[in-house]
């Protein structure tokens, strides 16, 4: 390429600076303002689907174990302060400390999955499933003696699962992005105070994530 | 990397978000009040919750309002967006 074709290409004026954040940061935030939007039609879905149902909805307590699920919440929240404190341990210098911390949340994250599936497990053995309520199982008998909503429970079932489900693919995601970072990024010492975006930018999708179940934790189990 | 506050206490944050947890817990299943007060007492530590992950951890709190504009701006789309679909199906 001759020089003054490779003039004629350049921009006519230096290109403006936009938001003056880092590329991989700002991509980030870009794509969990399109998360957002995401969850919000989960969300509005369920929202519409439950207060338009036809007739009442399963009072929370009596088909989800709320104490699991509440423990996972407060692990969830700690994840959270570990990548933080991550993010802090690296931006003052110290790899070693952030080393630790990535690894308590990529544990914290994993023990989430784990739990979850858990409960995954024992609502479908006790017949509560995307489909509804399973024939013949013990909430069967449940819905029989009027304690839930026949109505109701087939889209309770799907949309809990569809909620839950895609936040915990989230998790998983933000576990192996975070081991990748360990593994591949942090122990070989690729991570520096000079430059850790790597840290940052997946802890704000970490921190995103949590914030969703946050609002998720309250609108499914709770209310 | 353009990081030069100082850390804010982290800790003090976890402390805030495992007693507002604890609040809804209790709130949803002890305390006797009537649901639609309930749903929104919940709604709103939820939310108290949800802020302080984001100006906290996120760091929303010590960044340039341009970009906590892009941070800002789903939320009312979303909230319009869930608004419409009520609308159509629920009022």
């Amino acid at each position: 390429m001759t020089h003054a074709m490779a003039s004629a290409m350049r921009p006519p004026f230096p290109a403006e600076r936009g938001v003056d954040v880092y590329n991989k940061k700002l991509g980030m935030w870009v794509f969990l303002a399109s998360e957002v939007m995401f969850f919000a039609a989960l969300i509005g879905s369920y929202v519409i689907l439950r207060f338009g149902a036809p007739g009442e909805w399963a009072r929370p307590g009596i088909v989800l174990n709320i104490k699991i699920t509440a423990f996972n919440t407060f692990l969830l929240i700690c994840s959270s302060v570990s990548m933080v404190k991550a993010y802090a341990a690296i931006s003052d210098g110290d790899p070693r400390k952030m080393r630790f911390w990535l690894l308590m949340t990529i544990l914290g994250g994993a023990t989430f999955v784990g739990i979850q599936v858990y409960e995954y497990f024992h609502l479908v053995e006790h017949g509560f499933t995307p489909a509804g309520v399973r024939e013949g199982s013990e909430l069967a008998e449940l819905v029989k003696d009027g304690t839930l909503p026949a109505a109701t429970m087939g889209l309770y079932g799907s949309t809990f699962f569809t909620m839950t489900g895609f936040h915990g693919f989230h998790v998983t995601c933000g576990v192996l992005s975070m081991a990748y970072l360990y593994f591949v990024k942090a122990l070989p010492g690729k991570i520096t105070p000079q430059d850790y975006a790597g840290i940052e930018v997946v802890g704000l999708y970490w921190h995103f994530v949590d914030l969703v179940w946050i609002i998720l934790f309250t609108i499914v189990y709770l209310i | 990397m353009e990081t030069t506050h100082k850390h804010p206490p982290y800790l003090m944050i976890w402390l805030y978000l495992a007693v507002l947890t604890a609040a809804e817990l209790a709130l949803a299943f002890e305390l006797p009040i009537s649901r639609n007060l309930k749903l929104l007492l919940l709604l709103f530590l939820a939310v108290w919750k949800a802020l302080l992950v984001a100006m906290f951890f996120m760091h929303l709190k010590f960044e340039r309002w341009n970009l906590r504009i892009l941070a800002i701006i789903p939320v009312p789309l979303a909230l319009i967006f869930i608004a419409a679909g009520m609308s159509e199906h629920i009022w």
